[in-house]
C-alpha cells in the first residue's frame, strides 16, 4: 500500500516542481495534470485501504474537472500563442506594470 | 410731522442708489440729482428744525419707530429714530455743509469721468451720517457708523488707480475696524447688562449700573470714538485719508464724519457722567490729540495734511470738552459746529487753490496767491481768523468756552488747551503766509486762476458761517437748547474772571501769529522742502507724524506679521507635516507591499504553494499534538 502513496507523492512533487520552475506554458500544464493524477492515485489508494468507494468517487470528480480545465486552459494558451507568438508564462506579465 | 424724519435719510439714500444703477445717460445730470437730494434733505431739516423751535423744551425730543428690526427672544431691536435738539443741530450741519460741498463738487469734479459715481457716494455718505445722528438705538447708530466708514473708504480710494489712494483707503478702513471692535463690544455689553441697546433706555439705566460697567462701557465707546475721530492712538489714518478728492476731505474728514466720535460721547452722556475714570480717559485722549495734531500741523508742507493735522487737533478740543462732563458737552457740540463751518471752508479753499495750481499740494510751490485768487483768499482768510480764535469770529467763541471750561476742571488741562490755541495760531499763520502771502514761488508753466463760480459760492457761504457762527452762543442759546439732552451744568468759579482769561487766550493767539510771522517773513521761503537733517528735531518729528506709523509698525504690524509667519510655519510643519507624512508613510508601505507583485505566474504559484504547505503543516501540528 505504501508504495502507491510513495509513488503518488513522487509524482506530485515532480508536478509541483515542474509548475514552479518551467516557463513553457504547455509543460506547466502537463505538470498540473501530473499533480492531479498523483492525487487521483492517492484517492484510489486510500479508497482501497479503507474499503469504501468515497475516494474513487472523488477521483472521478477530479477527472471531470481536469478534462474541463484542459479545454479551457489549452484554449487560453492557444489564444495567447496566437496573440503573442510565445508560450512562455513569464512573458504574460502585463498586469504588473 | 416729525414722524417723517426718516425721509431725511431716505432721500439721499434713494438718490445714491439711483445714481449707482442708472446708466451712462445720467452722466450729464447725475450730479444735479445728487445735489438736489442733499438740498431736499436740508430743506426738510430746516422745516423740522422750525417745527422743533415751536415746541416747549420738554416736547422737543421726538422718537419714531419704523419697524421691528430684530426680534428673537429677549433680543429686541427697533429700527428707531430720535429727532431731538442734538440731532437737529447735526442734521442742519450735515445737510447744510453737505449741500454746499455737493455744489462745490460739481465744479471740482467737472473733468472727472466718474463724477456721477462720486455724487452717488456722497449721497450715501449723507444718508449714513444722518442715520448715525438720528438713531434711537445703538445698533441703528452702529449701522450709520459702519455706513459712513464704508462711504469714507469708497471716497478716500475714489482715485483708485493711484496705489497711494487705494492704500490710504485700506488703511482708514483697517484702523477704523479697531475702533469698531470697541463699539461692537460696548453694544454687546449693553445687551448683557441692561437687556437693551435703545439709547434712551441705556442712558436711563446707566446711573444705576455699577462703576465697573459704566467705566468699561465708557472706555469701549471711547475706543470707537478714537477710531472714527482719528484720536490718539488711532489717529494714523486721517493724514493718509487726504489722498481722497478735496471735497471729501472737507465733508467727511473735517466737518462731519470725524466728529462722530464726539457725537457718540455726548449722546452717551449718562454713561460718562456715571464714570469719572472714563471721563478722565476722554480728557487725556483729547488733550494728547489736540497737541499732537497741532504739532503735526506745524511741520507739514502738504496743505491738505497741514489742515488734517489741524482737524485732529480741533477734534481733540471737542473730545476734551466732551470729557469735562455737563460743563463741556454743549461747548463740544458748539465747537463741532463752528469747526464744521470753518474747516470745511478752508478745505474747500485748499481745493480751490489746488484747482488753480494743477493739483499741486505742496505749499512751498505756492506763495502770493492773494492777487490771483481773491475770493479764495478772502474766504480762506475768514476761516483762518475763525480757527485761530480772533474775536468776533466763530472759533473765538467756541474755543474760548472750551478753554475756560478746561481751566474749571484742572489747571494743567486748561494750560494744555491754551498752549494748543497758541500753536494753532502759529501753524495756521504759517499756512496763510506760505500760500497766500509771501513772494510767488510757482513754476512758469503754472497759471494760477480763480475757480469758477460754482466753487466760489459755497466758499462764500461757508465763510459767512465761519464769521457769524458765534451767534449760536448769543444769550447762551446753544447751552440752553442742549440742556434737556446733555443735562444741566453747574457753573465753575474760576480763579480769574472770565474776561481776563479771554484776554490771556487772545494774547496767546496773538503770540502764535506773531511767532509765525517773524519766523516765516524773516527770510524767503525755500521752494523745496528742506532735508530732514537741516530742520530741528521738533519739525522732523512733526513731519513724520510723531512717528505714529512707525509705532504702529513696531507695536502692531510687525508682531502680527511674526505671529502669522509662525502660524503659517506651524500649519506647514505641524499640521500639513502630519497629514502629508501620514500619506507618505502609507505610500511607502504600499511601495513595499507591491514588491511581491512580480507578474510572474511562477512566483504566484510558489506563494500559493508555500501558503498551502504552511497551512498543512499547521494542521498536522495541531492534530498530532
Amino acid at each position: 500500500m505504501n508504495e502507491y502513496i510513495t509513488l503518488s507523492l513522487i509524482l506530485f512533487t515532480i508536478g509541483a516542481v515542474g509548475v514552479l520552475v518551467r516557463r513553457n506554458a504547455i509543460i506547466v500544464f502537463m505538470c498540473i495534470e501530473l499533480m492531479l493524477n498523483a492525487t487521483n492515485l492517492a484517492f484510489v489508494s486510500f479508497s482501497r485501504q479503507h474499503g469504501n468507494l468515497d475516494g474513487q468517487v472523488a477521483a472521478f470528480f477530479v477527472m471531470v474537472v481536469a478534462a474541463a480545465e484542459v479545454v479551457v486552459g489549452l484554449s487560453i494558451i492557444v489564444s495567447i500563442y496566437r496573440a503573442r507568438r510565445t508560450t512562455s508564462v513569464d512573458d504574460s506579465n502585463l498586469l504588473k506594470s | 410731522m416729525l414722524d417723517l424724519q426718516w425721509l431725511l435719510i431716505a432721500i439721499p439714500l434713494a438718490s445714491g442708489a439711483l445714481l449707482l444703477v442708472w446708466g451712462k445717460e445720467s452722466d450729464r445730470f447725475g450730479h444735479l440729482i445728487g445735489t438736489a437730494a442733499s438740498a431736499a434733505s436740508f430743506v426738510l431739516g430746516v422745516i423740522f428744525f422750525i417745527n422743533l423751535l415751536g415746541k416747549d423744551g420738554e416736547d422737543r425730543s421726538h422718537a419714531v419707530s419704523l419697524f421691528t428690526w430684530i426680534d428673537a427672544g429677549t433680543f429686541h431691536v427697533e429700527m428707531s429714530f430720535v429727532y431731538d435738539q442734538l440731532s437737529a443741530l447735526f442734521v442742519l450741519l450735515i445737510t447744510g455743509v453737505g449741500t454746499l460741498i455737493h455744489v462745490y463738487s460739481i465744479g471740482y469734479m467737472e473733468h472727472d469721468e466718474r463724477r456721477r459715481r462720486f455724487f452717488a457716494f456722497l449721497n450715501i455718505f449723507i444718508a449714513a451720517m444722518l442715520t448715525l445722528v438720528l438713531a434711537g438705538d445703538y445698533l441703528v447708530l452702529f449701522l450709520g457708523w459702519e455706513g459712513v466708514g464704508l462711504a469714507s473708504y469708497l471716497l478716500i480710494g475714489f482715485w483708485q488707480h493711484k496705489p497711494s489712494a487705494a492704500a490710504a483707503a485700506k488703511k482708514a478702513f483697517v484702523v477704523n475696524r479697531v475702533g469698531d471692535i470697541g463699539m461692537a463690544l460696548a453694544i454687546m455689553l449693553m445687551f448683557a447688562q441692561f437687556g437693551t441697546s435703545a439709547i434712551a433706555a441705556v442712558n436711563a439705566a446707566a446711573p444705576g449700573a455699577t462703576d465697573t460697567v459704566t467705566t468699561s462701557l465708557g472706555l469701549l465707546l471711547l475706543l470707537g470714538a478714537c477710531g472714527k475721530s482719528a484720536q490718539v492712538p488711532l489717529q494714523s489714518w486721517l493724514l493718509d485719508a487726504m489722498e481722497g478728492p478735496t471735497p471729501v476731505s472737507a465733508l467727511i474728514h473735517a466737518a462731519t464724519m470725524v466728529t462722530a466720535g464726539v457725537y457718540l460721547v455726548v449722546r452717551s452722556n449718562a454713561i460718562f457722567d456715571a464714570s469719572e475714570a472714563a471721563r478722565t480717559a476722554v480728557i487725556v485722549v483729547g488733550l494728547v490729540t489736540l497737541l499732537a495734531g497741532a504739532w503735526i500741523g506745524c511741520a507739514k508742507d502738504d496743505i491738505k495734511k497741514a489742515l488734517a493735522g489741524s482737524t485732529m487737533s480741533q477734534i481733540g478740543y471737542m473730545m476734551l470738552a466732551a470729557g469735562l462732563g455737563p460743563a463741556g458737552y454743549a461747548f463740544a457740540i458748539f465747537h463741532l459746529i463752528t469747526h464744521g463751518f470753518f474747516k470745511a471752508n478752508m478745505f474747500l479753499g485748499a481745493g480751490s487753490v489746488m484747482h488753480g495750481m494743477d493739483d499741486d499740494v505742496d505749499m512751498r510751490h505756492y506763495g502770493g496767491l492773494r492777487t490771483m485768487m481773491p475770493v479764495t483768499f478772502v474766504t480762506f482768510g475768514l476761516g483762518y481768523l475763525a480757527i485761530i480764535g480772533v474775536p468776533p469770529f466763530a472759533g473765538f467763541w467756541s474755543k474760548d468756552k472750551i478753554i475756560e471750561a478746561a481751566f474749571g476742571q484742572n489747571f494743567w488741562v486748561g494750560a494744555g488747551a491754551l498752549l494748543g490755541a497758541g500753536v494753532t495760531a502759529f501753524y495756521m499763520t504759517r499756512l496763510m503766509i506760505m500760500t497766500f502771502l509771501s513772494e510767488k514761488r510757482w513754476r512758469e508753466d503754472v497759471h494760477p486762476h480763480e475757480s469758477p463760480r460754482v466753487m466760489t459760492w459755497p466758499l462764500i457761504g461757508l465763510a459767512a458761517l465761519s464769521a457769524l457762527g458765534g451767534i449760536l452762543l448769543l444769550g447762551d442759546w446753544i447751552v440752553e437748547w442742549l440742556e434737556p439732552v446733555v443735562g444741566h451744568a453747574e457753573h465753575h468759579e474760576l480763579a480769574v474772571p472770565a474776561i481776563v482769561l479771554t484776554l490771556i487766550i487772545t494774547a496767546v493767539v496773538a503770540l502764535g501769529v506773531a511767532g509765525a510771522a517773524l519766523f516765516y517773513r524773516r527770510e524767503p521761503i525755500a521752494a523745496e522742502t528742506p532735508a530732514d537733517s537741516s530742520v530741528s528735531l521738533l519739525a522732523r518729528a512733526g513731519r513724520h507724524e510723531l512717528y505714529g506709523n512707525e509705532l504702529n509698525e513696531a507695536v502692531v504690524v510687525r508682531p502680527t506679521r511674526h505671529l502669522t509667519r509662525f502660524l503659517v510655519w506651524l500649519d506647514g510643519m505641524g499640521i500639513d507635516g502630519f497629514v502629508t507624512g501620514l500619506a507618505d508613510r502609507l505610500g511607502d508601505t504600499s511601495q513595499f507591499l507591491r514588491k511581491p507583485q512580480t507578474g510572474y505566474v511562477r512566483s504566484y504559484a510558489l506563494t500559493m504553494f508555500a501558503g498551502v504547505a504552511i497551512v498543512v503543516l499547521c494542521l498536522l501540528a495541531v492534530t498530532l499534538a
